[in-house]
């Protein structure tokens, strides 16, 4: 019999700390594998963000950089600029990009640095208790908006990629929802192609991912993919933005 | 004709495995693995295609399959 699926080598042995269900072990598995395909993990280099994602590091077996928070685009630059042959790639969730990070991303997007970016939208903050971020639907209630989000109050979800995609900079930007075996293919592709588009020297690329929390969306892995299905879609559209 | 392993101590218990599996191979332990975790393991294993979905869906990477 032939082995058809395996731990890829972009991982490390070290177990997730994750919770159950949670996008960013699968995501880290994808950009891993991805790296393995492109025959690249020796001259890559991630940049993590504040946030679950911290612990990149232990998990990943290319070089991973701690970036101060919302920081990461601006500490690729850096790495990309001094060192240009080097893959250089930031993964960031919604409340490190959208929130935090909000100037650096879309001033690294505008110079169209040659860095891909991978941006994790699953509407909450999840490190630091389900608090609310820029992403969060309206109506959806966190512990800081504990009867729903209020337009009149809290405002609007900032729409990351239809915001990239007015700029001239970005090269790739595409939003994908991995809920599904063909989601997920879709979400390996789309990661696939921000990396190709950086080797190929094209410029900027970002895939935002629509995720998930089940710790703090109190609701099953299961229940949390029907929710990105059903309620997030509807906010955040799936689909290539720019592609050029 | 396939071969799924399930690395009982590796698996959170979140299901998707189960949930997405086409031919319904795999389900849920009543005990527990030493995380306190209720594990999953492969049911049915005459009806296995081998197509790997649910090492693709399981974040953990807990499954390996043969074909």
């Amino acid at each position: 019999m032939e082995k058809v699926f395996e731990r890829t080598k972009g991982l490390t042995d070290t177990e997730f700390g994750y919770c159950p269900g949670c996008h960013h072990s699968v995501l880290h598995r994808m950009v891993a594998e991805t790296l393995e395909e492109l025959d690249i993990l020796d001259k890559t280099v991630g940049v993590c963000p504040v946030g679950c994602a911290v612990f990149m590091y232990e998990y990943m077996s290319c070089d991973i950089i701690e970036a101060a928070h919302g920081r990461a685009p601006a500490v690729a630059t850096g790495v990309k600029r001094v060192i240009p042959d080097r893959i250089v790639f930031s993964y960031q969730g919604d409340g490190d990009l959208a929130s935090i990070g909000t100037a650096e991303i879309v001033h690294a997007a505008a110079r169209g640095e040659n860095i891909s970016v991978i941006f994790i939208n699953n509407t909450t903050y999840g490190m630091t208790g389900g608090q609310m971020a820029p992403t969060t639907l309206i109506n959806q209630k966190t512990t800081t908006c504990p009867t729903g989000r209020n337009p009149a109050v809290n405002g609007y979800p900032i729409r990351v990629c239809e915001m990239l995609a007015t700029l001239d900079g970005p090269s790739y930007i595409e939003r994908v929802c991995p809920t599904s075996p063909a989601g997920f293919a879709k979400t390996k592709k789309a990661i696939r192609h921000a990396f190709e588009n950086q080797i190929a020297g094209k410029g900027f690329s970002l895939v935002e991912v629509l995720s998930n929390c089940p710790t703090h969306l109190r609701m099953t892995p299961i229940e949390t993919y029907r929710r990105i299905d059903e309620e997030m879609t509807k906010v955040f559209p799936p689909g290539v933005f720019l592609d050029r | 004709m396939g071969v799924i392993k399930i690395d009982r101590d590796k698996c959170k218990g979140c299901e998707l495995c189960v949930h997405f599996c086409p031919k319904g191979c795999i389900a849920m332990e009543d005990g527990y693995n030493h995380k306190g975790y209720r594990p999953s393991y492969f049911a049915k294993e005459n009806e296995c295609t081998g197509c790997a979905i649910c090492a693709r869906m399981c974040p953990d990477v807990a499954i390996e399959v043969w074909r």
